[in-house]
């Protein structure tokens, strides 16, 4: 597995993407920076993480969507490259048409800097295969745009080709409207595109990856990418 | 040539800074305030003097970067 964490000006969570993708794979991950224009050679796997890229301008990630790099990603996701893109980085992927939809500001106006659930809705994805279907987990969370919205037919869609990944539900496992705090259509907390290769989620598994952070319930989805390529 | 793009989230899309907004002027005493929507203003100078063509050009540049047409519709004039 051999993966590479792209860098924009304002990315802040490089370091602790590092450490869970290093500890899940064994391997420590390429720093790939935004003006470039082609990927290393043989990399499997491109991480978007979160943060503020150019401070959240005109709408969050869209200035990232557009810089140099994001062209090779996109050929890297054609050819059905791995990608995940996480809190920033799955704004930047929606934003550069990579995956569905968009993600306005919170509901209720707030960032929001707490722990949420979310639920796996499904184990047959490289992203998911430690998991259990159905598993709840912890995931710490903290955006101000994390509300996620498409159109209905769009919604649909999603649904019908099982391309919901995680849904913000009660510690009992419920996807009730009050679980999704940002106020996300349908609980979503993560998508997959089409042919399930690229994940976008608002919540950050890096950040849990170790029992001194608090819990590992993360880390399966690390170990999943890590036997996937 | 100078192009004005005005940038508006959906009808139908959530809107809560003008909710926010509203409440505020609420709390002033502006009574009979409706719903409020938020959007942004974004002034663009145009080396091209030809207005069609400076119009068009504003409106690809707001398909490909200043609106995200998912949530948000626009409107480009010349001023």
């Amino acid at each position: 597995m051999k993966a590479g964490i792209v860098i924009f000006p304002g990315t802040n969570r490089e370091r602790d993407m590092a450490i869970a993708l290093e500890r899940a794979t064994g391997a420590r991950p390429r720093v790939l920076w935004h003006r470039e224009t082609a990927l290393p050679e043989g990399i499997d796997l491109v991480v978007l993480c979160g943060g503020f890229s150019y401070g959240d301008y005109l709408r969050c990630g869209a200035i990232a969507a557009r810089s140099p790099i994001m062209r090779p990603i996109a050929e890297h996701a054609a050819r059905g490259g791995l990608i995940l893109g996480v809190c920033n980085g799955f704004q930047i992927l929606c934003e550069a048409g990579l995956l569905p939809g968009a993600l306005l500001r919170n509901a209720g106006l707030r960032f929001l800097s707490m722990e949420c659930r979310m639920r796996v809705e499904r184990t047959d994805t490289p992203f998911t295969t430690h998991y259990q279907r159905g598993q709840v987990i912890r995931a710490p969370m903290a955006h101000g745009d994390g509300n996620y919205i498409a159109d209905a037919a769009t919604l649909d869609r999603l649904e019908g080709e099982g391309r919901v990944a995680f849904r913000y539900v009660t510690e009992a496992g419920d996807a009730v409207p009050e679980a999704a705090l940002n106020g996300a259509a349908r609980n979503i907390a993560g998508i997959y595109s089409g042919n399930l290769r690229v994940l976008g989620l608002m919540p950050h598994p890096e950040d849990l990856v170790d029992p001194l952070m608090g819990g590992t319930d993360g880390l399966p989805l690390f170990e999943s990418l890590a036997a996937a390529a | 040539m100078k192009a004005r793009v005005t940038v508006m989230p959906k009808s139908g899309v959530l809107d809560p800074q003008g909710k926010a907004i509203g409440h505020a002027l609420a709390s002033l005493g502006f009574a009979g305030v409706g719903e409020v929507r938020a959007g942004k203003v974004i002034e663009l100078e145009l080396a091209e003097t030809d207005p069609a063509r400076a119009k068009a050009e504003a409106e690809e540049m707001a398909r490909k970067l200043l609106a995200n047409t998912v949530i948000e519709s626009f409107r480009v004039e010349l001023v």
